[in-house]
């Protein structure tokens, strides 16, 4: 079972600061389950669990910064692992969390460590000294996670209860009694749903319901932790904007000096008429309202997804000297932060999106980059990404590729221009669309292909 | 709506959708775009905050001829 780490939010992450724990101890957890909220250099973000579980205890504070891959949370799915305790709250330890991760690295069970500080609070020195002294060690953990949890013995209550095994699981885990929940199965059997329905009664918001504030630590007054000796220290505190930004700048720039030494670029450029585009979408926006209206990035975003959906290399990740192509197309979407700097995150399956979808999808992920709430899984894993300067930039962007990925597709400001067509000129709206790709993984030939790609869907914009 | 109903309205969006911005000490000849940094999401949802606030409605045709603060409070003065 689990040790849940500080995870990795990007290529040029180091350190992580939990800014809000979004789940309390006790709290049943269901793979996908948003737990935390954790600032990085860049952003904040929303990030989830992948196992299964109770939430046994938390392993740093909030406001703490930790090196990617420090646990910080321990989530159990075995009984005896649990504080026995129906409800949400952890056995009355006066513990903080840094001294509880140690226990938890020294696989000391601080139940059976007697505190020497303020108020019998345990100290790192008493942790050290039970590591020592060999004193009873927690349960192991670190055994892989099974898919389904074993099932518990039966309490006495539970035997004389009709319930489904699921059900019983489920209440072994949430502490509840089985004998205490009204039963709506056959026969007045508990079901899962009836489980699931009493700890919602008695229970902590979950984290969607809850609202988005600031928490304060919750970690018992007294012991005072020392200072950490054994793991490298966080680069102090980014406390005032200007210095936000200059962290922001830092990972950026690490990242970007990383794409330029180790990625061969090389740059395609082609201009593509929008007439059609434009037309199209001046008439969807007639009587619509201002709230659901298309901007021109949303047409170029469905086309740019659908045509890297079509040429595999350029879609994917190079890792450990291979290039792995990705099936689906995760499509990073370049956001420009007020005040400077730049994120990057990402619209899962964006090929399958209408134009409309994708046009909801990018108002909600701007709003969110710029208001600091991604999730993890936007920032760790697009496949391929856009920048898109819009009305503010420049006719023409050169951009540069974001490791591991292999190609950047770059539009610029919708231009007028006078365009031949038939013999004649006559005066267009243009965009000139650029790729930078990694020659590592595909060619020029390749790289025209999805430029051209892109072309021919803008021209039949009704069929995007 | 008088001229400075709308100007408090329209300062009042600009402050929701850029809050780095000063209003205080705004120059209503700014440009949206290229001075405050607005870009067409910005813009879109500036309109829609003025459409709920004002009850005016920006159709499309009229983006061109909104490019600095001062034309878009005369804009919601006008409709408003």
């Amino acid at each position: 079972m689990g040790e849940f780490l500080m995870p990795s939010l990007g290529a040029d992450m180091e350190h992580g600061k939990v800014t809000e724990w979004l789940v309390a101890p006790g709290d049943y957890v269901h793979r996908g389950d948003l737990i935390a909220e954790v600032d990085t250099e860049k952003t904040v973000m929303e990030i989830e669990t992948f196992q299964e579980g109770v939430v046994a205890e938390f392993l740093v504070d909030v406001g703490e910064t930790v090196p990617v891959g420090t646990p910080i949370a321990r989530i159990t799915g075995t009984p005896a692992d649990v504080a026995p305790v129906a409800g949400a709250h952890p056995p009355e330890l006066h513990a903080t969390p840094p001294v509880r991760r140690l226990a938890h690295e020294l696989h000391v069970d601080l139940s059976e460590v007697g505190g020497t500080g303020k108020d019998g609070a345990i100290t790192r020195a008493d942790v050290k000294a039970a590591a020592r002294a060999g004193a009873p060690h927690e349960a192991s953990d670190t055994e892989p996670v099974p898919p389904v949890p074993p099932a518990p013995v039966p309490h006495e209550e539970a035997r004389r209860v009709r319930s489904s095994p699921r059900a019983r699981r489920m209440a072994e885990h949430l502490g509840l009694d089985p004998a205490a929940i009204e039963g709506t199965g056959p026969g007045g059997a508990v079901t899962a749903e009836d489980v699931r329905r009493a700890d919602a009664a008695g229970s902590a918001p979950t984290a969607s319901e809850r609202a988005p504030e600031a928490s304060a630590p919750t970690s018992p007054s007294g012991a005072e932790p020392e200072p950490e000796a054994s793991a490298p220290a966080p680069s102090a505190e980014p406390t005032t904007p200007a210095e936000r930004l200059a962290e922001l700048h830092r990972a950026v720039g690490a990242l970007m000096a990383r794409s330029k030494r180790e990625i061969p670029h090389y740059y395609l450029s082609t201009t593509i008429d929008l007439g059609a585009a434009t037309e199209w979408m001046r008439q969807a926006n007639e009587g619509r309202p201002v709230s659901a209206r298309l901007v021109p990035t949303a047409l170029l975003l469905a086309a740019a997804a659908r045509a890297a959906k079509q040429v595999p290399d350029v879609n994917g990740f190079y890792v450990d000297g291979e290039y792995r192509p990705s099936t689906a197309v995760h499509l990073g979407v370049a956001v420009a932060l007020r005040g400077g700097g730049l994120v990057a995150p990402a619209i899962h399956d964006a090929d399958a999106l209408s134009v409309d979808e994708l046009m909801e999808r990018l108002r909600d992920l701007v709003a969110r980059a710029r208001g600091g709430r991604l999730r993890r899984a936007e920032m760790a894993d697009p496949t391929i990404t856009v920048t898109n300067l819009g009305d503010l930039g420049v006719e023409t962007i050169f951009g540069v590729i974001h490791p591991p990925q292999v190609a950047l597709i770059g539009f610029g400001r919708v231009v007028e221009r006078p365009v031949a067509r038939d013999g004649l000129i006559g005066v267009r709206p243009t965009v000139v669309a650029t790729l930078s790709a990694d020659h590592r993984v595909s060619d020029g030939l390749a790289g025209s292909r999805l430029l051209a790609r892109i072309d021919e869907l803008l021209q039949e914009p009704e069929e995007l | 709506m008088n001229a400075s109903d709308a100007r408090a309205a329209v300062l009042a969006a600009i402050d929701e959708v850029a809050p780095d911005v000063d209003t205080g000490t705004i120059d209503t000849g700014s440009r949206l775009r290229q001075d405050l940094e607005l870009d067409s999401l910005d813009f879109l949802r500036l309109l829609e905050i003025l459409t709920e606030s004002t009850g005016v409605d920006t159709r499309e045709d009229d983006y061109p001829g909104l490019v600095t603060v001062q034309q878009l409070i005369d804009h919601v003065a006008a409709r408003g």
